[in-house]
């Protein structure tokens, strides 16, 4: 049970740039992830699996695959009459073309939300995690720790992509935040910010106004970083699954990582499922000659051929003798008769032609964008 | 006011499914891995164009109230019509259970009146088919008729077995006969029909006040018609179709579903069947794994070999175990060695390691040595244990223990 009543509200086009090739189309929150989810799926299910019920979602551009995937919030259980989900696009106000710039400036496009809301406590999310996050435990934790704000944070092992689009915090013994750094290696004894934050809701508002008021923009660098002595900012290490999205190798590395038997036994447990919108798909069909090995499928998928270490999304076709390895291939891609795949990550509806051969690197995929032919 | 709507019998035991319908009643029953039988029926109306339905249940319909809900998954949840679960209910006078097909429709007047509808379908939950009524609706309005039937043509051999129907040239139906010895036709009822409401109520209310009537459609409701001399109309069915009442039956349904040779696509987009989805992640297929010729859903880890059978979703097939011809109905747990051979395994079954479930036929035309083995859902079958052919397993079986 959280111990006060939480809202969610989730940053749906943050790190955007960071898997640029399948954002031209979409927002990081709606970005296809373990054959058949996306992106908020994972932070929608884990908010509702841990009894938070009204979630706001911010979009600031190209937001129609998410606002189709959401609709009403039904398959998370929040579509309500009262609370629920609510979706944000930019509302720009009159006499002003621009609409705002940072996180500071899309919390003050809905201040009104936030201060009419009933909740005590507000998690801030954006959508570069792919774990199954307890927030009950985060907002008691939060609670009990007398803390101002709690970072949700991890230890994963770094690299120079990484480094280009991350915060680091260094707490001291007692999980105080002493130290706080943006876009830099986490040195020992330091981790990772998953993104994930808890506050106090009056103290957001008071904090977003005063900022607005001061012409202050970004949250990490004018608040976080500004007010590490005045605030008492915690941070608590994420236990469990969690991998980043920030670069296209590190998509591939994620979602391969779930064809370990034991990371999908951390991130769908029976108790805490997944949610997402369902499609109607038929079962899988699995031919003749079909062979597969070591693969995770999406229902309505038609398998004639031989499939390894791979993940298909709905409706993927994979025609007779066709061969495809160390894929990821998402909704309705066709693989025709014979073709040869290797190392392949094709966007939607890719129609990749019969007896055509394909091979990308491990440390650099093939990226085939939607409605591609080959 | 509706143009079209559609009353769906639900409400029958399915009693030669034994231990499949202990439980639940026949239109629950789980089919081609994600799917129940009533999904058939529910996506044709919502396909039809038909958006108001009532389902009339009656024997133990818990499964089946959860599993329809608010309709949602078929679109079927309206501001006006929708669908609805009409179980028998207490009246100020005379209050009873539905005590035949068209009973059941003659209690529900009430409801039907609220739609004013022309025409009503008919339709019961126990029949595997994809049909567009409306273009049903539209000959029967077009012929005038009092009631048109849906027919379609069975191999004369087997015609005995069905309702038939004896038409004239133009299609107007002239006879009925029930399972007749040396039938005239090979036109076989499908118990589906449309009918002029205003018509249909009138008979339901003279059926219901005739003491000696079996309140049934096939056998008082359409005689009586047609002795009135009521136009009645044949309305021809090409395409598949298949009654699921029988363990037989609902096994070769779910083999129709993986043999090329049979044409029924429920992957056809424009005409998609729903379901109420189950929340399940993707498939694991392992790398020590054998698949083929088979359907598997969601939810599902196959480390096994699974050939010709239908997988549902949540099953888990382990290590050196196999599934051949069977039917895994949803949750349904195969452990390490397990055989499992022309069955049906119903919801979340165990089968422990080493057990033998099923038979593999020496020739499959001779019907009285072989036959598909059932286990009811919910049971565990030991360690080692073997089910024979034929088997019917209502309750746990002990390890190391032969069954039959």
């Amino acid at each position: 049970m959280l111990k006060a009543k939480t809202m969610g509200i989730i940053f749906a086009n943050m790190h955007d740039a960071s898997v640029s090739e399948f954002t031209a189309i979409r927002s990081m929150a709606s970005l296809p992830f373990g054959a058949r989810y996306r992106q908020v799926d994972f932070y929608l299910s884990s908010l509702v699996n841990s009894g938070v019920n009204q979630v706001g979602v911010i979009v600031k551009n190209n937001y129609h695959s998410l606002m189709d995937h959401m609709g009403t919030g039904r398959e998370w259980d929040l579509s309500r009459k009262i609370e629920g989900l609510s979706i944000f696009p930019p509302f720009s106000e009159e006499m002003s073309k621009d609409i705002y710039h940072g996180r500071i400036g899309a919390l003050g496009s809905i201040i009104h939300y936030l201060s009419d809301a009933s909740a005590e406590y507000v998690i801030l999310m954006d959508c570069d995690h792919v774990a199954n996050v307890d927030y009950e435990e985060l907002v008691n934790g939060h609670i009990d720790s007398g803390a101002d704000l709690t970072m949700l944070s991890c230890s994963l092992p770094s690299n120079s992509a990484m480094e280009q689009n991350c915060v680091v915090v260094t707490p001291d013994e007692t999980g105080r935040v002493v130290d706080l750094m943006i876009n830099t290696k986490a040195p020992k004894g330091s981790y990772y910010s998953m993104n994930i934050m808890v506050i106090a809701r009056e103290l957001l508002v008071s904090i977003v106004e005063d900022a607005i008021s001061h012409m202050k923009i970004s949250f990490e660098r004018d608040i976080l970083t500004a007010k590490l002595n005045d605030l008492n900012i915690r941070c608590v290490l994420h236990k469990g699954f969690v991998k980043r999205i920030y670069s296209m190798r590190s998509y591939f590395e994620a979602s391969m990582s779930l064809l370990d038997a034991d990371v999908r036994a951390e991130l769908f447990t029976p108790d805490k499922p997944i949610y997402t919108k369902v499609h109607d798909d038929p079962p899988v069909k699995y031919g003749l000659e079909s062979k597969v090995a070591n693969s995770l499928l999406a229902d309505g998928c038609m398998i004639e051929g031989t499939v390894e270490n791979s993940i298909l999304s709905r409706g993927v076709k994979v025609g007779k003798g066709a061969v495809v390895k160390n894929c990821i291939l998402l909704q309705d891609t066709v693989v025709g008769d014979g073709a040869d795949i290797e190392y392949v990550i094709a966007d939607k509806e890719v129609t990749i032609s019969d007896g055509t051969e394909l091979k990308g690197h491990e440390s650099y995929p093939l990226y085939l964008k939607k409605y591609e032919k080959v | 006011m509706k143009d079209t709507i559609a009353m769906l019998l639900a409400g029958g035991q399915g009693s030669r499914l034994y231990a499949l319908t202990q439980n639940i009643a026949k239109p629950a029953v789980p089919y081609g891995g994600k799917y129940r039988i009533i999904d058939f029926p529910l996506s044709n109306c919502i396909n039809s164009g038909i958006d108001t339905v009532g389902v009339l249940t009656q024997y133990q319909p818990l499964v089946l109230n959860e599993y329809i809900g608010d309709g949602k998954p078929w679109d079927l949840d309206r501001l006006y019509g929708g669908v609805h679960v009409l179980p028998p209910y207490q009246k100020a006078s005379g209050s009873d259970w539905y005590l035949g097909t068209a009973n059941a429709i003659y209690q529900n007047i009430p409801f039907i009146d609220r739609y004013e509808p022309k025409n009503v379908v008919i339709l019961s939950g126990d029949h595997i088919y994809k049909m567009n009524y409306q273009k049903m609706v539209q000959a029967h309005v077009d012929a005038e008729a009092a009631c048109t039937i849906a027919v379609m043509e069975v191999p004369k051999e087997e015609a005995s077995r069905f309702g038939i129907m004896n038409t004239r040239e133009d299609g107007t139906i002239y006879e009925f006969e029930e399972k007749p010895k040396e039938p005239k036709s090979n036109l076989a009822s499908m118990g589906i029909y449309v009918f002029d409401w205003k018509k249909l109520r009138a008979y339901l209310i003279a059926d219901y006040e005739n003491p000696d009537s079996n309140s049934d459609f096939g056998k008082d409701i359409i005689p009586n018609m047609l002795a009135d001399g009521e136009k009645m109309l044949s309305y021809r069915f090409e395409g598949y179709w298949k009654d699921v009442g029988t363990i037989d039956s609902l096994w070769e349904a779910n083999m129709d579903l993986i043999d090329p040779n049979v044409p029924f696509d429920i992957w056809d987009d424009s005409w998609k069947i729903y379901s109420r989805n189950s929340t399940n992640p993707p498939q694991f297929i392992s790398d020590i794994s054998k698949v083929e010729n088979s359907m598997v859903c969601e939810g599902s880890v196959v480390d096994g070999t699974v050939d010709f059978s239908v997988i549902s979703y949540g099953c888990v097939i382990k290590k050196g175990a196999e599934v051949r011809d069977s039917i895994l109905m949803p949750g349904t747990v195969v452990e390490e060695g397990a055989t499992v051979q022309y069955s049906i395994i119903g919801e979340n079954a165990v089968i422990k390691a080493g057990a033998v479930v099923g038979e593999r036929p020496e020739d499959i035309k001779d019907l009285d040595k072989w036959g598909v083995a059932v286990v009811a859902p919910g049971v565990t079958v030991g360690f080692g244990s073997k089910v024979k052919a034929k088997a019917m397993i209502y309750s746990d079986v002990e390890g190391g223990v032969e069954t039959c």
